[in-house]
C-alpha cells in the first residue's frame, strides 16, 4: 500500500507544486482582495489543524479544547504588544513558549486519560480558558476584547495589506507543514503511530509513550499559539468569542473531514471548512443547518475523510493493471 | 439576608438545577451503557423539549397535553437520529461517533433557530409564580415541581430497568453485548430504545426547567455539557452516579456562584470536572 501511495505526487515535488500554487494564487485574484482575506484565514487555520492532526491522527489523542491554545497565543501576543509596547517579534516566541508550556503542564495529568475521558478533560480545559478570557476586562480594558494590537513589520517594511500578510502567513504555514512532514517521517512519527495503533504494544516495545504524547501535545499547542499570534496581529482586535468551544469543534472537524493522519488532508480540511461558511453566508440562517448536516454526512459516508476517500478512489483507478494488483496482496 | 438563609437559598436553587443535570446525565448514561457512545446531542433534546412544549402551549393546548406531546415528539426525534445517523455505522471509531453527534447537535440547533428564531421563550409555571418562604429562603412552586418530577422520573426509570422485560434486556445488552445476543436479545434494537428513552428524559428536563430559566434555541449546548460533567463526576456508566453527580454539581455550582463569583459560574462546573478527572477518573461511584 505504501508503495502505491508513493506514486502519487507527494514528497518534494508535492511541496514545490503547492508553494508555486500559493505564490501564483494572488495573480488570479487581483481584482478581489476578499479572496486573499479568506486565504489568510485558511493559512492560519491550516497551522492549527496540522498540529491537531499530529495529535489526533498520528498519536490518536483527541483534544476538544484546542481553541484555548489559539486564544492563549493571541491574547499573550496581543497584551504584550498593545499594553506593554513589546515588539511583535519578541511577542511571537513568548506566545509560542507560553502555549507550549501551558500545554505541557495541562498535558501531564490530562494525557493519562483515554477516549471519552480525555475528550472531556480537554473540553473542560478549553471551557475554563474561554471563561477566564471572557472575564479578562480588567486586563484588556474592554469587556468585549482587546483593541489596538499593532500590525507586523519586517524592518521598515510594513505588512499593512492583506496581500503582504498572506505571504507571511503562508510562509509560516509552509514551514509548519514541512516541519510536521519531517516529524511524521522520523523516529518520533513512527513512535506516535505505534501509540495510535496500540499504546500497550508500543510501551512493550520500549516506546516512552507518555513522553511522546506530551511532546506532540505541546507541539500542537505551540502551532496553535503561532496561529493565535498571526490572527491577533492580522485583526488588530481580539475578543473571547473567537476562542470558544465552537471553534475547538470546528478544528476537530477540519482534521476529521480533511483526513486523519494526513498532512495534506489538514490543508484540505482547513481550506474546505474555512471557505464553506463563506459560501454558505449566501444562505444566511441556513448555514448552521447545512454545516451540521454536512458534518454528519461526511462522517457517515466518508469516515476516513475527504483526502483518504479521494486517494482510495484514485488508487483503485491507477492500480487497475494486473501487475500492481498482485503487489496489493 | 443572613449567611445561613443565603446558604439555604443557594442549596435549594442548586438542588433544583442539579435535578435537571441529573436527568441529562441519566440520558447520557443510558445511551453510553447500551451503545458505548457519548451523545453530544443530548442537550439539544432538552432544548427541543422546552421549545416544542412552549409553542404547543401557545396554541392554546392545556399544559399537560403540550408537555406530553412534546415528550413524544422529541422521542421520535431521538429514534430518527439513531436510525439515520448512528445505526448505519458499524464499528466506527470513537472520534467519528463523537463528531457525528456533534454534527447532529449543530444541525438540531440550527433547525430550532430557523423554526423559532433567536428569542428566549418561557413556558408558564405549572402552578403560579407565588413564592413562599422556608428557613429564610424564597422558593418558587416551580422548584418543587422540578424536584418532584425529577424524583418521579428517576423512580420510574428504576422500576423500568428492574421490573420490565425491555428494561432488563437493555441492562443485559449494557452488561455484555455478546451474551445478550446469545440469549436472544436484539442488541441493535436496544440501542434504538436507549436513544428514544434518553430523548424522552431530556425532553422532560427541558419542559420542567423552561419556566425558571427560559428556553431558546441555544440553551442545549451548555446544559448538555453540564449534564456530561455530572455523568463523569458521578462515574460514567453508573445511574446512581449520574444522579449523585447531577445534584452535587448543581449545589456546588450554585454555592460557588453565590459566594465566589457569579461570572465564573460556568467555570465552576468544569473545574470540578477537571479535578475529578485528574484525581479519580472513574468518578465517585464508577467501577474501576
Amino acid at each position: 500500500m505504501a508503495k502505491n501511495l508513493r506514486k502519487l505526487p507527494s514528497g518534494r515535488w508535492g511541496i514545490a507544486i503547492f508553494i508555486l500554487c500559493l505564490a501564483l494564487f494572488p495573480l488570479l485574484t487581483v481584482n478581489n482582495p476578499y479572496y486573499i482575506n479568506v486565504m489568510v484565514f485558511v493559512g492560519i487555520n491550516t497551522i492549527i489543524v496540522v498540529g491537531l492532526n499530529l495529535l489526533m491522527g498520528y498519536a490518536g489523542q483527541i483534544s476538544l479544547g484546542h481553541a484555548a491554545f489559539y486564544g492563549i497565543g493571541a491574547y499573550c501576543s496581543g497584551l504584550l504588544t498593545a499594553k506593554y509596547g513589546c515588539s511583535p517579534w519578541l511577542a511571537l516566541p513568548a506566545a509560542v513558549a507560553l502555549t507550549a508550556s501551558v500545554a505541557y503542564l495541562i498535558g501531564l495529568p490530562t494525557l493519562r486519560l483515554k477516549g471519552h475521558y480525555l475528550a472531556m478533560a480537554t473540553l473542560g480545559f478549553g471551557m475554563v480558558v474561554y471563561i477566564v478570557l471572557r472575564q479578562l476586562s480588567w486586563l484588556t480594558g474592554d469587556s468585549s476584547g482587546l483593541m489596538g494590537i499593532p500590525g507586523i513589520s519586517i524592518g521598515r517594511f510594513k505588512l499593512d495589506t492583506d496581500l503582504k500578510y498572506y505571504f507571511l502567513v503562508w510562509t509560516m504555514a509552509v514551514g509548519v507543514l514541512m516541519l510536521s512532514r519531517n516529524i511524521v517521517n522520523s523516529r518520533i512519527g513512527r513512535a506516535l503511530r505505534a501509540v495510535e495503533g496500540s499504546e500497550t504494544a508500543a510501551r512493550t516495545l520500549g516506546v516512552d509513550t507518555a513522553r511522546y504524547k506530551l511532546q506532540v501535545f505541546a507541539l500542537s499547542a505551540a502551532y496553535a499559539g503561532l496561529a493565535g499570534f498571526l490572527y491577533a496581529h492580522f485583526m488588530g482586535f481580539i475578543g473571547p468569542s473567537t476562542f470558544g468551544f465552537k471553534f475547538s469543534i470546528e478544528l476537530v472537524t477540519m482534521v476529521v473531514v480533511g483526513g486523519m493522519a494526513s498532512i495534506w488532508g489538514s490543508v484540505l480540511g482547513a481550506a474546505f471548512l474555512t471557505i464553506l461558511p463563506e459560501c454558505l453566508r449566501v444562505a444566511e440562517d441556513y448555514d448552521i443547518v447545512i454545516y451540521g448536516l454536512l458534518l454528519m454526512v461526511v462522517m457517515i459516508f466518508m469516515p476516513k475523510g475527504l483526502t483518504r476517500t479521494t486517494v482510495d478512489l484514485l488508487k483503485s483507478r491507477w492500480t487497475a493493471s494486473p501487475v500492481s494488483q498482485t503487489n496489493e496482496e | 439576608m443572613t449567611t445561613y438563609s443565603q446558604v439555604v437559598q443557594y442549596v435549594i436553587t442548586g438542588i433544583t438545577i442539579g435535578g435537571i443535570y441529573a436527568l441529562i446525565a441519566l440520558g447520557f448514561t443510558i445511551i453510553y451503557n447500551t451503545t458505548g457512545i457519548i451523545n453530544f446531542a443530548q442537550g439539544e433534546f432538552v432544548m427541543l423539549g422546552g421549545m416544542i412544549a412552549v409553542s404547543l402551549a401557545t396554541t392554546g393546548l392545556p399544559l399537560l397535553c403540550a408537555a406530553l406531546l412534546s415528550v413524544l415528539l422529541v422521542t421520535a426525534v431521538g429514534l430518527l437520529f439513531e436510525r439515520l445517523a448512528i445505526h448505519p455505522l458499524k464499528g466506527a471509531s470513537i472520534i467519528t461517533l463523537i463528531i457525528i453527534t456533534i454534527g447532529a447537535s449543530i444541525f438540531l440547533k440550527g433547525v430550532a433557530m430557523l423554526i423559532w428564531g433567536k428569542d428566549a421563550v418561557r413556558l408558564p409555571s405549572f402552578s403560579g409564580d407565588k413564592p413562599f418562604h422556608i428557613l429564610g429562603a424564597t422558593i418558587l412552586p416551580q422548584h418543587l415541581w422540578i424536584l418532584g418530577i425529577t424524583l418521579s422520573v428517576m423512580l420510574l426509570l428504576h422500576l423500568f430497568f428492574e421490573y420490565t422485560i425491555l428494561g432488563k434486556a437493555m441492562r443485559a445488552s449494557a452488561a455484555n453485548r455478546l451474551a445478550a445476543t446469545l440469549v436472544g436479545i436484539n442488541v441493535r434494537k436496544m440501542a434504538m430504545c436507549s436513544f428514544a428513552l434518553s430523548a424522552a428524559i431530556g425532553a422532560v428536563a427541558g419542559i420542567i426547567i423552561s419556566p425558571v430559566t427560559f428556553s431558546s434555541y441555544d440553551v442545549g449546548t451548555m446544559l448538555g455539557l453540564k449534564g456530561f460533567c455530572a455523568a463523569i463526576i458521578g462515574g460514567l456508566g453508573s445511574s446512581p452516579g449520574a444522579i449523585l453527580g447531577g445534584f452535587l454539581l448543581g449545589i456546588l455550582e450554585s454555592l460557588g456562584a453565590g459566594f465566589l463569583s457569579s461570572s465564573y459560574k460556568d467555570a465552576t462546573a468544569f473545574c470540578i470536572l477537571l479535578t475529578v478527572l485528574f484525581l479519580r477518573p472513574r468518578g465517585i461511584l464508577g467501577r474501576p
